[in-house]
C-alpha cells in the first residue's frame, strides 16, 4: 500500500499483511505533521506497473470470444479502478498470447516497453456450458518462482458469470498486492433510479455493470441502505401518512414488515453490527434521531432540539458515534455525537452541509457541502472529506454542477457519488472517485442518484 | 315490672269497655241480612260465562328463544288461540315466536264468550348503524383554498412570516366555522439543496402551519402533516419566483 518495493513485493507479502497496522500508525504520524492530510489513495507512492494479457481462449465454443471479451474488459478495469496499480497500456504489450505457465516468459514481460512488475494472464473457454477459467498472476522481475497467484473458476456459461470471474480474480490480486487490503469488484452499489414521477430502488454491480431494479413500488423511495451482511435493504419511502422506513429482503425478494409510526421517517442507516437502524423520525412532531433495532422496535430517540435533524450515519469502525446533518442553528450543519445523544460536536462551520459517509476506518467524514451557501454566491454544492481528529478538509469535487450523496466503497479508497451538470434532480448521475478525488467517472446515465455502496 | 302490668291491665278494661258499647250501638245493615236472589243467578238459569287467563313465561324472550304459554278456562265449550287454533280448555304449549306477538285467546261457552290476552316481546337484534353526523358540510373546494391559503416561507426557514400568520388566523376562523373539513398539510421545499434534508424542513414547515392553526384553537385531529420535502415540484422554474411557489405549506381537504 504504501511503502512498497517492486522487487520485493512477494517475499515481504505476509510481511505487509502483518504490517498493514504499523503503516496505518506511521501514516496517522505522518497525517499530523502535514498542513493538510491525505486520503490513503493519494499517499505519493508510486503504484505498482501491471501488464494485464488479454486470456487465451482455450476452447472452439462460439460463446468464447463475446464471453472472454466481457471477462477481459472487466478484469481489466477492475484492476484500473483499483487506485493501486499502474497499468500497462494494451498496445505496449508483447504480441503473445501465454494461456499457461509454461507458455509464459516473463523475461519478455519484465523489457521495455512493457516494463511491468506484475503480470496477470491465463486461459479461457466454455466446455458443456461452463465456463472454465485459468488466472495466474506472476511476479515478472522474479525469474526463479515467478508465480505469486494461480486460480481456476468453473461457473454456468453467462455473461454474468464472466463478468462476475474477472472480479474475483481482481479482488485476487488486489488483496496480494495491495497489503492486505480486501477488493471491491465484487462489491454492489445500491441507488435510486428516477422513472417519470417515481423512484425505485436499483442495484449495480461497482463498476456500473448489471443495472437492474429492485422495488416496484410505484412511489418515491429513497435513501437506500444496504444491510452489512448484505441481505436486507433499508430505505424510506412515501405513503399515505408521508415517508415511512421500508425493508426488503434481498434473500426473499421482497419488502418485510417494518413498523409505521406517525410523522415523517427518513435515511436510516445500519449499525456496523447490522443490529441497530438509525433514522430521522418525526413521531414526535419535530424531526429528530431515532435508534431502533433493525425490527423496528425499542425505538428511541437519540436528539432533542428544535429544527430538523436528518441523515444519521454511524461510526462503522467503532459503532459507538454517529454524524448527522441539523438546522438547529439555521443552515443545515454536520455534527458528530455518540450514540446515546451526548458528546455533541459540531463539524462545520457554516455554509450547507449534507449527506454524510463514515469512512470504514472511522477516521474521514465524506459529505457535500455548499461553503457560501444562498442567492448568487459563488461556488456550489460539491464532495469533501474531513479528516475527524482535526476537523481539516479537503474538496474533492469542482465546478462540475451539484454533488450530493457521497459514499465510501468498504475498501475505504473509493468514493461514489452523484452529480448534475445543471443541478436538475432528473439530470442525477452516479460518478465514482477516487477518494482523493481523481479518476472520477460516471456509472450510470441520467436518472440516478442517492448511491450506497455495500458494506463488503 | 308491676309498672309494665298495671299499663296492660288498663289497655285491656279500655278495649273491654269499647267492646261493650259496640254492642249496645249496634249494627244496622247485619239486621237487614242478605238477599241470595241478588248475588248470582237462579239455580234454573243458563250456565255461567266462562272464565279464561292466559300466561306467558318469560314475558320477553331474545329471537330464537321459546316461551311457554298456559292457559285455564272454565265453563268453555270451545277454546281457540289465534294463531294456535282450537286447543284444550286448559293447557300449556311451547312457542318460539319470530316477532312480538299477542297470544289471543277466545273461550267460547254456553254462558258468552271470554277473551284473554298475553304480550310476548321478541327482541330481535339490529344491526348497530353509525350515528348520522350533526354536519357534514365541508363546504366546496373553491370556498375552501379560497379561505385556506397556503402558507409561504423564507429561504431555508420553517418560522411563520406576518403574512403568513394572518392567513392561517383567516384560515382557523374558516375551520372553526365548518368544523367537519379535515385537512392535509404538506410540507414542501424548493428543488435546491439535499433531498433528505429538505424533507425534514418540509416537516417542519408543516407541522408550523398546524402549530398556529391549534394554538387558535382547531383540533389537532382534523389535522394530518405530511412533508413532501422537493419530491413533488409545483413549479419547475429556475427563479426565485418560481422558488417562492414551491417553499409553502400546502393545505388540502383531507377527505
Amino acid at each position: 500500500m504504501l511503502s512498497l518495493k517492486r522487487t520485493t513485493l512477494i517475499r515481504h507479502a505476509q510481511l505487509y499483511c502483518r504490517g498493514a497496522l504499523l503503516v496505518l500508525f506511521a501514516c496517522t504520524a505522518i497525517l499530523r505533521a502535514q498542513d493538510t492530510f491525505k486520503t490513503e489513495t493519494s499517499s505519493g507512492v508510486s503504484n505498482i506497473r501491471i501488464a494485464v494479457a488479454d486470456f487465451k481462449p482455450a476452447s472452439a465454443d462460439p460463446q468464447v470470444s463475446s464471453f472472454k471479451r466481457t471477462f477481459d474488459t472487466t478484469l481489466y478495469a477492475d484492476l484500473a479502478n483499483a487506485g493501486i496499480f499502474d497499468i500497462v497500456s494494451k498496445s505496449l504489450l508483447p504480441q503473445s498470447t501465454p494461456g499457461a505457465p509454461a507458455e509464459m516468459n516473463v523475461q519478455q514481460w519484465a523489457a521495455a516497453p512493457t516494463s511491468a512488475a506484475m503480470v496477470a494472464f491465463g486461459s479461457f473457454g466454455v466446455q458443456a456450458n461452463k465456463i472454465v477459467c485459468n488466472g495466474f498472476l506472476f511476479d515478472a522481475k522474479n525469474l526463479q518462482y515467478p508465480q505469486v497467484l494461480a486460480k481456476q473458476y468453473t461457473e454456468d456459461a453467462s455473461e454474468d458469470s464472466a463478468r462476475q470471474i474477472a472480479h474475483r480474480f481482481a479482488d485476487e490480486i488486489i488483496f496480494r498486492l495491495s497489503g492486505g487490503s480486501q477488493g471491491i469488484a465484487e462489491t454492489k452499489i445500491y441507488y435510486v433510479k428516477i422513472g417519470g414521477a417515481d423512484k425505485e430502488i436499483w442495484e449495480m454491480d461497482y463498476d456500473g455493470a448489471n443495472q437492474h431494479p429492485i422495488t416496484h413500488l410505484g412511489s418515491v423511495s429513497l435513501s437506500p441502505r444496504i444491510s452489512p451482511d448484505n441481505t436486507r435493504l433499508a430505505f424510506s419511502s412515501l405513503g399515505r401518512d408521508g415517508f415511512q422506513i421500508r425493508m426488503y429482503s434481498l434473500l426473499l425478494g421482497r419488502t418485510v414488515n417494518f413498523p409505521s409510526v406517525g410523522g415523517t421517517n427518513l435515511s436510516p442507516a445500519w449499525s456496523p453490527n447490522g443490529k441497530d437502524i438509525a433514522y430521522s423520525s418525526s413521531r414526535s412532531g419535530d424531526p429528530e434521531i431515532w435508534i431502533s433495532d433493525a425490527n423496528g422496535s425499542l425505538a428511541r430517540r437519540v436528539t432533542s432540539f428544535r429544527g430538523p435533524d436528518v441523515s444519521p450515519v454511524f461510526n462503522p469502525r467503532t459503532g459507538s458515534q454517529i454524524a448527522w446533518i441539523s438546522g438547529r442553528t439555521g443552515l443545515p450543519q454536520l455534527y458528530i455525537m455518540d450514540t446515546d445523544g451526548s458528546a455533541i460536536q459540531r463539524m462545520t462551520d457554516g455554509g450547507y452541509a449534507t449527506s454524510p459517509s463514515w469512512s470504514p476506518n472511522g477516521q474521514f467524514l465524506a459529505f457535500a457541502w455548499d461553503r457560501k451557501y444562498g442567492p448568487g454566491a459563488p461556488g456550489g454544492q460539491d464532495i469533501y472529506v474531513m479528516e475527524i481528529a482535526t476537523k481539516r478538509w479537503i474538496q474533492l469535487t469542482h465546478d462540475g454542477g451539484r454533488c450530493d450523496f457521497p459514499s465510501w466503497s468498504p475498501d475505504g479508497r473509493h468514493i461514489v457519488y452523484a452529480n448534475s451538470a445543471d443541478g436538475k434532480d432528473s439530470h442525477m448521475k452516479v460518478w465514482t472517485m477516487l477518494a482523493d478525488g481523481t479518476q472520477k467517472h460516471a456509472l450510470t446515465g441520467a436518472g440516478a442518484d442517492m448511491p450506497n455502496w455495500s458494506w463488503k | 315490672m308491676n309498672g309494665m302490668q298495671a299499663r296492660i291491665r288498663k289497655t285491656l278494661v279500655m278495649a273491654a269497655t269499647l267492646v261493650a258499647i259496640g254492642a249496645v250501638t249496634g249494627c244496622h245493615k247485619k239486621s237487614s241480612g242478605v238477599n241470595p236472589n241478588a248475588l248470582g243467578p237462579a239455580p234454573a238459569a243458563p250456565s255461567p260465562a266462562p272464565t279464561a287467563t292466559i300466561t306467558a313465561d318469560p314475558l320477553a324472550i331474545d329471537l330464537g328463544q321459546s316461551v311457554v304459554l298456559n292457559w285455564r278456562t272454565q265453563d268453555a265449550t270451545v277454546v281457540t288461540i289465534d294463531g294456535i287454533g282450537t286447543v284444550n280448555s286448559n293447557g300449556t304449549q311451547t312457542v318460539s315466536p319470530s316477532n312480538s306477538t299477542n297470544f289471543h285467546l277466545t273461550a267460547k261457552g254456553d254462558g258468552g264468550t271470554t277473551e284473554a290476552n298475553v304480550r310476548v316481546t321478541v327482541r330481535v337484534p339490529v344491526a348497530p348503524t353509525a350515528p348520522a353526523p350533526t354536519d357534514t358540510d365541508m363546504g366546496s373546494e373553491a370556498a375552501f383554498h379560497q379561505n385556506v391559503q397556503d402558507v409561504f416561507f423564507d429561504y431555508d426557514s420553517y418560522d411563520l412570516r406576518p403574512d403568513a400568520t394572518a392567513s392561517t388566523t383567516k384560515a382557523a376562523t374558516y375551520l372553526t366555522a365548518h368544523p367537519s373539513i379535515k385537512v392535509v398539510i404538506g410540507g414542501y421545499c424548493d428543488d435546491r439543496g439535499s433531498a433528505e434534508y429538505n424533507l425534514a424542513l418540509g416537516e417542519n414547515r408543516a407541522n408550523a402551519a398546524r402549530t398556529a392553526l391549534v394554538s387558535a384553537g382547531i383540533s389537532a385531529s382534523r389535522l394530518r402533516v405530511i412533508s413532501y420535502g422537493k419530491e413533488k415540484q409545483f413549479c419547475t422554474e429556475q427563479d426565485e419566483s418560481c422558488w417562492q411557489q414551491n417553499r409553502r405549506a400546502q393545505f388540502s381537504l383531507d377527505r
